[in-house]
C-alpha cells in the first residue's frame, strides 16, 4: 500500500474507532449518575476550550490576529443577542475586512 | 430551540465546505490524488487529523506518525461521544455507525440544555458537516477552487464564533461559566508545551470543577 493510502485509511480508522467507543459500550444507556453530572459540564469546558484554541493560537504558538477581531464582532452579536446565522456573517465580515486592509 | 437553531445549518455547512476545499487544495500540493483525498475525507471527517496529516506527510513522515497524532487530536471524540449515547440506540453496528455524526460543530449545536441533546439536530448537523467536507474535498482536491483563499473571506474565524455562540448560555451558570474557564485555562497552559491535540482533550477534565463536595 502506498503512502497516501495508507495514511488516510489509519487516520480514519483511528477517528471511526474513538466516535465509537461510547455509543459502542453505553448507546441507548442512561449514564451513570455520577458521570452525567460531569457530562453536563463538558460542553462548558470543551467548546471553551475549542474558543481560545481557535482564536488565540496558530500551529503551537500564541497569535493574536484577523480572528480576533472577526471573533470579538462576534461576541457583540451574541451579547445582542442576533441569530446565529448573523453572528457568523458578521465573525467572518470583520475577519476579512481586516485581512484587506 | 431546535428549529431555531436547524437555520444554522446553512451557514455552518458553507463553512466547512470552504474548508474542505482548502484541505483538497493542500492535499494535492503534498501529492494526495483526488481519490485519496476524497477517500480520506468520507472516511475520517476530521479536519484537525486530516490537516495534521498532510502536514506530516509534507515534512516526510508516515502513516505511524499521522496516526499518533490522530489518536491525541480526536482522543475528545471518546467523552463527547459518551455524551450522546443515551441517543443512540439500536443495534451495535447502527450505534458505530451514527456515532459518526458526531462532530464538534454538531454536538455544539445539538445540545440544547446544559447535558441534554437533541438527536434529530444531532443527526442534522452531522450530515450538514459531512456533505460539506467531503464535497468540499472533492471541489478543492480537482482543483476547482472558485473561491480563492477561504481565509480571505474569514471562514476561520467562522468556527470559533460558533463555539462561542453555543458556550454563551451555558457560562450564565455558576458551575458552567467555572467549567469554561478551566477548560480554556487549561487549553492555553498547555498549548506551548503538549503536542497537538492533547491541550484540548485535558480541557475536558475542566467539566470535574463540577464535582459537588
Amino acid at each position: 500500500m502506498s503512502g497516501p493510502w495508507s495514511v488516510a485509511l489509519v487516520v480514519a480508522l483511528i477517528a471511526f474507532s474513538l466516535r465509537a467507543v461510547g455509543p459502542v459500550l453505553l448507546g441507548g444507556k442512561q449514564l451513570p449518575a455520577a458521570l452525567s453530572g460531569l457530562i453536563e459540564l463538558l460542553p462548558s469546558a470543551l467548546l471553551a476550550a475549542f474558543v481560545v484554541t481557535q482564536v488565540f493560537v496558530s500551529g503551537s504558538a500564541f497569535a493574536i490576529d484577523a480572528r480576533a477581531v472577526g471573533v470579538a464582532a462576534a461576541a457583540v452579536a451574541i451579547y445582542a443577542r442576533l441569530p446565529l446565522p448573523v453572528t457568523l456573517l458578521l465573525a467572518a465580515s470583520a475577519t476579512a475586512l481586516v485581512r484587506f486592509i | 430551540m431546535a428549529t431555531r437553531r436547524r437555520a444554522s445549518l446553512y451557514p455552518l455547512g458553507i463553512a466547512v465546505a470552504l474548508d474542505g476545499v482548502a484541505f483538497g487544495v493542500l492535499s494535492h500540493a503534498v501529492g494526495f490524488g483526488p481519490i485519496v483525498a476524497i477517500v480520506f475525507s468520507a472516511l475520517a471527517i476530521s479536519g484537525s487529523a486530516q490537516f495534521a496529516a498532510l502536514s506530516i506527510v509534507g515534512t516526510g513522515g508516515g502513516a505511524v506518525s499521522a496516526g499518533v497524532t490522530a489518536l491525541l487530536l480526536n482522543a475528545r471524540a471518546v467523552p463527547m461521544g459518551l455524551s450522546v449515547a443515551p441517543l443512540l440506540r439500536g443495534r451495535l453496528w447502527w450505534r458505530a455507525l451514527t456515532a459518526q455524526l458526531v462532530f464538534d460543530e454538531s454536538w455544539a449545536l445539538a445540545q440544547v440544555a446544559p447535558g441534554r441533546w437533541n438527536r434529530r439536530l444531532l443527526f442534522a448537523g452531522g450530515l450538514t458537516v459531512y456533505a460539506g467536507w467531503v464535497a468540499g474535498t472533492a471541489l478543492g482536491s480537482l482543483g476547482a477552487t472558485p473561491l480563492g483563499d477561504p481565509k480571505r473571506f474569514g471562514i476561520d474565524a467562522v468556527f470559533p464564533a460558533f463555539f462561542l455562540a453555543l458556550l454563551a448560555p451555558f457560562l450564565a451558570s455558576r458551575r458552567g461559566a467555572l467549567a469554561g474557564f478551566a477548560g480554556a485555562a487549561i487549553a492555553l497552559a498547555l498549548t506551548p508545551v503538549a503536542p497537538r491535540g492533547l491541550p484540548i482533550l485535558a480541557a475536558s477534565l475542566g467539566c470535574l470543577v463540577g464535582i459537588r463536595r
